[in-house]
């Protein structure tokens, strides 16, 4: 029992296709990904647009389902991992509801899961510190800055006890000053919680500041290029990104993006 | 205070043209008044009269403009001649007498609001099922857009006799007269609002494995507050008109309807236009009246700053 949970992956993809049929024939939005996540890792995926980062993501949060291959997470299927409500998905915006104040945003999951009302209170006690975000429960979304939003957010899918965090690009619409601040803060908040953590990215020097594990993928099909695993050690001061081996990681990072991807189409 | 001002520009500018065009309007009727009175008109004959043009006669009758404006029966009563009708029949006249408007408004007033809120229950459910099922939504929603195509004075005479025939009658017809007309904005206004929340949002829901009706509870009915609110300012207006059409085909003795209805046939037209002015503030008080609750109801939900 003890060797099979540790062999077993958090999520473990083989051959996974999925195909979609549009008006224009199908597209294949991803091909043969063979990929596996182990508990813990931080792993993020980057590519150029429609190379099926996304498109995998959601396919391990089961609201995309593949037309090929086998995916599974925490062992099961990803639509059962759903039902288990096995992660916490953060997307590109932050989505929270303007008629909530942000400690009711952060309470809908538990809401919805049933958690008692002082437990609820607890939890979003907690998260709202993790995040930073102390003192702003009674605050509604507009009154918060667009990066505040967005840890607000993440708040609230750490808000339940999901051992995996998805995020969709989610410091995407922010500037370059404010998701510095808030990696840096995503690492530290990955060191607290040991969650693992699906991440996807455009952005070189982010996926190589944040990751265990960047998966390199390229479009038309859909398909994963190149797995680095990050030589970076685990404390992450900002200032490694002026470091030999993180500029190393990250030529092999875009190496690896020009091989898949041919820009002169 | 620059709205205010626009607001009164355009009042009076309206009521001046309103006075300009009793002149042209009255100018016949008021001649062969004069005329009998023993006053010299031009031409002095009122068939020679008739086959004039009314401006002409106005030209060459310019005494006479005064007293286009103080008819007893005019073809368009001057606006002062409808404001004082107003003021008799609201605030001099105790409301209990048949010639208030206060009573006649109150009985439209009364079916109006039964009406609205006919309408208003069922324009939601109705929307609930169209969002929520396919079925409903491909088979209801033509059907209730074809119910508006029908001229509700058409079809009001037709309501009220067969709910006569089964022993209905008095406020329940023209209430349903009234929900006909004011369930269709609101099941426009709730069908968009309902399914306002966009696919992220649904997105969402999903990943925590939400039910259906936690879906609809907690994320698209507060999502469509602002659309029921805008729908219901049009519903209430609608049901007024429902009510007045109402009480048009019945010989109804009480209401607007019955006041516009009774003005029509004894030439009263300065009844007839108290009425509609009547019929007109009331909508806007009620149109008025949801615009403060929407106000403070978003602003509960920090919906608005």
């Amino acid at each position: 029992m003890t060797t099979e949970s540790t062999t077993q992956h958090v999520i473990e993809a083989r051959q996974l296709d999925l195909t979609f049929q549009t008006n224009d024939g199908p597209v294949h939005a991803l091909k043969d990904v063979n990929l596996t996540i182990d508990k813990g890792e931080f792993v993020s995926f980057i590519g150029p647009s429609g190379c099926g980062k996304t498109t995998f993501l959601r396919c391990i949060a089961a609201l995309e389902t593949q037309t090929g291959g086998s995916l599974t997470v925490n062992g099961m299927t990803a639509d059962e991992a759903r039902r288990n409500r096995a992660y916490g998905y953060v997307f590109q915006a932050a989505g929270l509801y303007p008629w909530r104040t942000i400690a009711k945003n952060i309470k809908l999951p538990l809401e919805i899961m049933g958690y008692s009302a002082s437990e609820q209170e607890e939890r979003v006690r907690k998260v709202l510190e993790l995040v930073d975000l102390e003192g702003f429960g009674g605050k509604f979304p507009w009154q918060l800055s667009g990066g505040m939003q967005q840890r607000a957010s993440i708040a609230r899918a750490l808000a339940f006890d999901a051992d995996i965090l998805l995020m969709d690009e989610p410091f995407g619409a922010l500037d370059e000053i404010v998701r510095d601040h808030l990696n840096e803060q995503l690492l530290a908040l990955w060191a607290r919680t040991e969650k693992t953590i699906g991440f996807v990215t455009h952005s070189i020097p982010e996926a190589v500041y944040l990751s265990t594990k960047i998966v390199v993928m390229s479009p038309r099909p859909g398909r994963i290029t190149d797995v680095i695993d990050s030589p970076l050690p685990k404390e992450r001061p900002l200032d490694i990104r002026d470091t030999s081996e993180f500029i190393e990681v990250a030529h092999r990072v875009r190496d690896g993006l020009r091989a898949g991807h041919s820009y002169d189409d | 205070m620059k709205q205010i001002i626009a607001v009164f520009t355009v009042v009076a500018v309206i009521v001046l043209f309103w006075y300009v065009a009793c002149v042209p309007m009255n100018i016949k009727g008021v001649l062969t008044e004069l005329e009998r009175g023993g006053a010299e008109v031009q031409p002095p004959t009122a068939s020679a009269r008739r086959d004039l043009g009314e401006f002409g006669l106005v030209l060459d009758n310019s005494f006479a403009i005064p007293a286009a404006w103080e008819q007893g029966k005019p073809r368009l009563p001057s606006p002062h001649q409808v404001a004082i009708e107003l003021w008799d029949t609201t605030v001099l006249k105790k409301i209990n007498s048949k010639r208030s408007l206060v009573f006649h408004g109150w009985v439209t007033l009364s079916a109006t609001m039964l009406g609205f809120v006919i309408g208003t229950g069922l324009g939601v459910l109705l929307a609930v099922g169209i969002v929520h099922s396919r079925v409903m939504d491909l088979s209801v929603m033509p059907w209730a857009i074809v119910s508006q195509t029908i001229p509700i004075i058409a079809l009001a005479p037709m309501i009220i006799v067969v709910l006569y025939s089964v022993g209905v009658q008095g406020i329940i017809p023209k209430a349903i007269i009234s929900a006909y007309l004011s369930f269709f904005p609101v099941v426009v206004g709730m069908v968009k609002g309902l399914r306002s929340p966009d696919a992220m949002q649904l997105d969402l829901l999903r990943t925590y494995n939400a039910s259906q009706s936690q879906g609809f509870w907690k994320l698209r009915l507060p999502a469509s507050m602002p659309y029921l609110f805008t729908s219901l300012k049009i519903g209430i207006a609608a049901s007024l008109v429902g009510a007045i059409v109402g009480e048009l085909p019945t010989g109804a003795v009480a209401g607007l309807g019955a006041r516009l209805l009774a003005g029509s046939y004894y030439g009263q037209t300065v009844q007839i236009w108290s009425a509609l002015f009547a019929a007109a503030i009331l909508a806007a008080c009620m149109v008025g009246l949801l615009g403060l609750i929407e106000r403070s109801v978003l602003k509960r939900m920090g919906m608005a700053q």
